[in-house]
């Protein structure tokens, strides 16, 4: 591992520091299949440039037993976006873009435990590239809404379709957005908080 | 046009338990993953609970016997940071980060301040702070 040295290594500019009040953050995740707008979406509602984080893993290779005797194993460095918002002088939220396949979710330890809740994004042109995400989803329990991108050419069901197809429960919200528009990210983003708050009240009514 | 039809692999996971759950050890000691992954993560001993979203504050100046990666680090975390962003401008993966940090947690070079994670029992306080924060954007 080639390491900068700590001379050459850029960090947060002046503006992004956190005041030294912030005592805890809270994370969302914004998952979807490749090329959905992932990226997209935490760069248009990040006060900071955003950033990536990686993680290396190597895969023991399955079923493949073209080199004689030896195991094969490929490395693969796998990306991960984020951004950040500041909630108060205290809280902090960060958002991360998440790839897709879930066998690569566990790389990263606690990102999904402890998330409040995920934004899936979806592309209509290929739906079922996210059917995966929201079966896992579903399997831990993490609280969910769709958020529908934008892409011109896309063909536009209507919502009630989009649900069956989906198989979603009719509490879960589905909402129209255009990723590269902050204001339209972060009303998914309110979306979700208010699901969470609706299923809060649930569980708690007073 | 009829979109493409979903179908649940597993019957009733609608059930699932609101508490994340951890995956459980397999037969072999085989743990997490379901396919045979491994995380290259340089010496693989302890590490704290550290999360992505813990935040990071230094308390004490780089000492003499500091590696230059602890300078870094200590460096970068003047303020307040989480380690997903040391992770970031460090240009390290996340586990690497969790080793050293770990290291760093038991001489007491730095500090960490957990994140506040998703509860059975949601905190309403916290997501109408959260939309407050966002309404602002
Ligand atoms: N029209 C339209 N284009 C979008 C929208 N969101 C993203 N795009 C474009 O779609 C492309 C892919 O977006 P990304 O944000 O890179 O998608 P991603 O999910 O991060 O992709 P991967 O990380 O490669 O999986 C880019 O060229 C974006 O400009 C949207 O809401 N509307
Ligand atoms: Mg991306």
């Amino acid at each position: 591992m080639d390491f900068k040295g700590s001379d050459t290594i850029p960090g947060p500019r002046t503006e992004d520091h956190l005041p030294q009040t912030a005592q805890a953050a809270v994370k969302i995740v914004i998952v979807g299949g490749f090329g959905v707008g992932k990226t997209t979406m935490v760069g248009s509602v990040s006060e900071i440039r955003p950033l990536t984080t990686e993680e290396t893993m190597t895969q023991a290779g399955v079923g493949v037993d073209d080199n004689y005797g030896s195991e094969s194993k490929t490395a693969t460095t796998v990306a991960m976006d984020f951004g950040r918002i500041s909630i108060t002088e205290q809280l902090v939220l960060y958002l991360f873009g998440t790839p897709g396949q879930e066998r690569f979710w566990f790389l990263w330890n606690g990102l999904f435990e402890g998330a409040l809740g995920a934004v899936v994004l979806i592309d209509t042109r290929r739906l079922e590239v996210s059917f995966d995400v929201i079966g896992r989803l579903e399997e831990r329990g993490v609280p969910f809404v769709i958020a529908v991108n934008s892409f011109p050419d896309a063909p536009r069901y209507p919502v009630a379709d989009l649900r069956a197809a989906l198989d979603l429960a009719e509490e879960i919200p589905i909402i129209d957005c255009d990723a590269r528009r902050r204001a339209s990210s972060r009303d998914v983003l309110m979306t979700l908080l208010r699901f969470l708050h609706s299923l809060a009240r649930a569980k708690a009514p007073t | 046009m009829t979109p493409p039809q979903r179908r649940r692999r597993y019957p009733s996971q609608e059930t699932a338990e609101p508490h994340p759950t951890r995956p459980k050890e397999g037969p072999e000691g085989d743990t997490k993953a379901p396919e045979r992954l491994y995380v290259v993560a340089g010496p693989d001993g302890e590490r704290a609970d550290i999360d992505l979203v813990t935040l990071i504050v230094a308390r004490a100046d780089p000492p003499p016997s500091a590696t230059p990666e602890q300078t870094a680090m200590l460096r970068l975390c003047t303020a307040p940071l989480s380690v997903a962003e040391l992770s970031a401008y460090l240009s390290l993966p996340f586990s690497v980060v969790t080793v050293l940090l770990t290291e760093m947690l038991t001489t007491e070079l730095v500090q960490a301040r957990a994140p506040i994670v998703r509860q059975a029992l949601p905190d309403r306080s916290l997501l109408e702070a959260v939309m407050h924060g966002l309404q602002r954007l």
